[in-house]
């Protein structure tokens, strides 16, 4: 017994110091973080002392990349930040790319833009809420709106082919204008949404075990979150009215009448409640932008592009047939339309946030330097703020409320 | 009163005279340069100033210049004033053989990683930096991999050439 101290009564080896705190590995792999981040958390029997997050798994270097991809082959990457509602990604590249080359698009293009930068919204802040929600034992809710996610990718693959990484769209339009199932499948979203979506805020809203597990979990005061450069919903929820929809209007944004709902505390619960109310005027916006679509008339209604032939890749039959189309294509493709001199900055309210770009070029056929403004990456660092002296479990909704996307945080 | 450019440019000329310099409007934003000495007491006038308020750090990055003898990398600070709306951007030249920047985590939390990102990519030395590591890269890496002296692809490859990529031109 001479080799053993006793304490209390947990037995340890002479000479050995007893370790007052665990350390815990949440990750990199872990079914409740939704994605490859690791967080290594010190913990005090369940209190969190310190996390410390560990990123870049899945970093793919897409601001090299891009050094060396022609302006519409950039399109790709973007899908890959935010793949949960790619197609704002996509759209804020394009709009960058017309602002550097002088590109105005029609009202039309503006507004089919702005249905489908919606319907991303909309889908996005479906996944992150209902995923607070399975997080916090709540299945139901999940396979439920599952089901208008599912509608909404399939709006997506009518408009542009694909569903999750989408490519949509071009520089100065879309590829292809709305096939009318498209707007058929839009109108059975606006009619049978509605219901689910208040189905989905009755089950969760004001349920008792889903407030007490989320108010007061990781809040953060509205002076913090602007001195940690958070934007988007996880802003508005601190209160502050931040969104660059209102503040710096692009693809014609100052045309809709929406608001813009705000939190107070700054916690899970008000984060939830600004995505389900950001959901709501996400359908007013798309109601109104559908309403001015169907508005045009004649050859407008027919207009999904902007007439920038230098830019826009003609339509490949008319490459086969037609001698300038030929000329634009092979003039596109092989690098010999000049690209203006510039530097500028382009913000677009993505679902987690102010997603910016920051290009510069040299009139090179590609950028001299690319840079993405990925919201995650910029407010995951709060990380370990929000969670200091929660319980293990209050990590797990954190981190859901958040809405981290592995894919935006590594670029 | 709405903030202007014009107004902004004047209180920093009062404040800071000769040394803030490059004042351009490229697609509509405010930009200049100021020495990297100065960068965290510019940062501090505008923060503090009760007229501009710049106090939200949208982005931080650096960009590399090789030509540039003297002032190779820049950092580039992207800063808004969300009062007024008004966003500004300002740059600080750096030596690479000497990248040393002051760090900005003091007033903006936020810029930590951001910081940690330019140093992982660029290589540039924070001062005053609570916790300069890598962030995206492993830490073993011995290079910082978004400076221009790392092309993309295969050397070995002549289809590929600057010159069809618009910039510089080769002999074959």
């Amino acid at each position: 017994m001479s080799d053993v101290i006793q304490h209390s009564n947990i037995r340890l080896p002479e000479g050995s110091i007893e370790k007052q705190t665990t350390t815990l590995n949440l990750g990199p792999t872990h079914p409740a973080t939704h994605g490859v981040f690791q967080n290594i958390l010190e913990l005090d029997g369940e209190r969190i002392i310190s996390a410390e997050q560990t990123v870049g798994y899945i970093h793919r270097a897409f601001e090299k990349l891009a050094e060396r991809r022609p302006l519409y082959q950039i399109t790709t990457l973007t899908d890959r930040l935010n793949y949960c509602s790619s197609p704002i990604n996509n759209m804020g590249w394009h709009l960058t790319c017309e602002k550097l080359l002088g590109v105005k698009t029609p009202k039309r293009v503006d507004y089919l833009r702005v249905i489908i930068m919606e319907l991303a919204r909309i889908a996005d802040h479906l996944i992150c809420n209902s995923i607070v929600g399975v997080d916090s034992g709540a299945y139901t809710g999940f396979l439920y709106v599952m089901q208008y996610r599912e509608l909404i990718y399939e709006i997506y693959e009518e408009v542009c082919g694909s569903r999750l990484t989408t490519n949509m769209g071009r520089i100065g339009g879309f590829e292809r204008n709305f096939t009318p199932l498209a707007f058929e499948k839009l109108e059975k979203f606006l009619r049978e949404y509605p219901k689910v979506l208040k189905e989905f805020e009755n089950l969760f809203s004001r349920n008792r075990i889903f407030m007490e597990r989320l108010m007061g979990a990781g809040p953060i005061s509205a002076d913090r979150a602007l001195n940690y450069g958070f934007t988007g919903p996880n802003l508005r929820a601190a209160g502050v009215d931040y969104d660059v929809r209102v503040h710096t209007p692009y693809s014609s944004y100052e045309d809709f009448d929406f608001e813009v709902p705000v939190g107070s505390t700054g916690d899970c619960y008000d984060r939830f409640l600004v995505r389900n109310q950001e959901m709501w005027q996400s359908l007013r916006i798309i109601e109104q932008a559908y309403q001015k679509v169907q508005a045009f008339k004649g050859a407008e209604a027919e207009v999904f592009h902007a007439d920038v032939p230098e830019y826009y890749l003609p339509e490949k039959k008319d490459v086969y047939t037609k001698m300038e189309a030929l000329i634009y294509h092979f003039k596109i493709v092989m690098g010999e339309i000049d690209i203006p001199k510039g530097e500028l900055y382009f913000p677009v309210e993505g679902a987690n946030g102010e997603l910016g770009f920051y290009l510069i070029s040299d009139g090179g056929r590609t950028p001299y330097r690319l840079h993405f403004r990925r919201p995650c990456f910029i407010y995951y660092q709060a990380y370990e703020e929000l969670t200091k002296g929660a319980m293990l479990a209050d990590a797990i909704i954190v981190m859901s409320s958040l809405n981290l996307i592995a894919g935006e945080l590594d670029a | 009163m709405a903030l202007t450019y014009e107004h902004i440019k004047q209180r920093l000329v009062e404040k800071f005279g000769e040394q803030v310099t490059g004042f351009e409007e490229p697609f509509g934003m405010l930009t200049f340069e100021a020495p990297k000495e100065l960068n965290l007491k510019i940062m501090q006038f505008l923060f503090d100033d009760a007229e501009l308020q710049f106090r939200f750090l949208t982005d931080l990055q650096a960009v590399h210049y090789p030509d540039n003898t003297g002032k190779e990398l820049a950092v580039v600070y992207h800063l808004h004033n969300l009062t007024e709306n008004i966003r500004i951007r300002f740059k600080v030249y750096t030596d690479i053989s000497k990248p040393d920047v002051y760090s900005a985590t003091a007033l903006f939390s936020g810029a930590n990683w951001m910081e940690r990102e330019t140093y992982d990519f660029f290589g540039v030395n924070f001062v005053g930096h609570p916790n300069l590591k890598r962030v995206l890269n492993v830490d073993e890496m011995d290079y910082f991999p978004m400076r221009k002296e790392f092309p993309l692809e295969d050397q070995t490859r002549i289809d590929k050439d600057d010159e069809m990529f618009g910039r510089g031109g080769s002999v074959i």
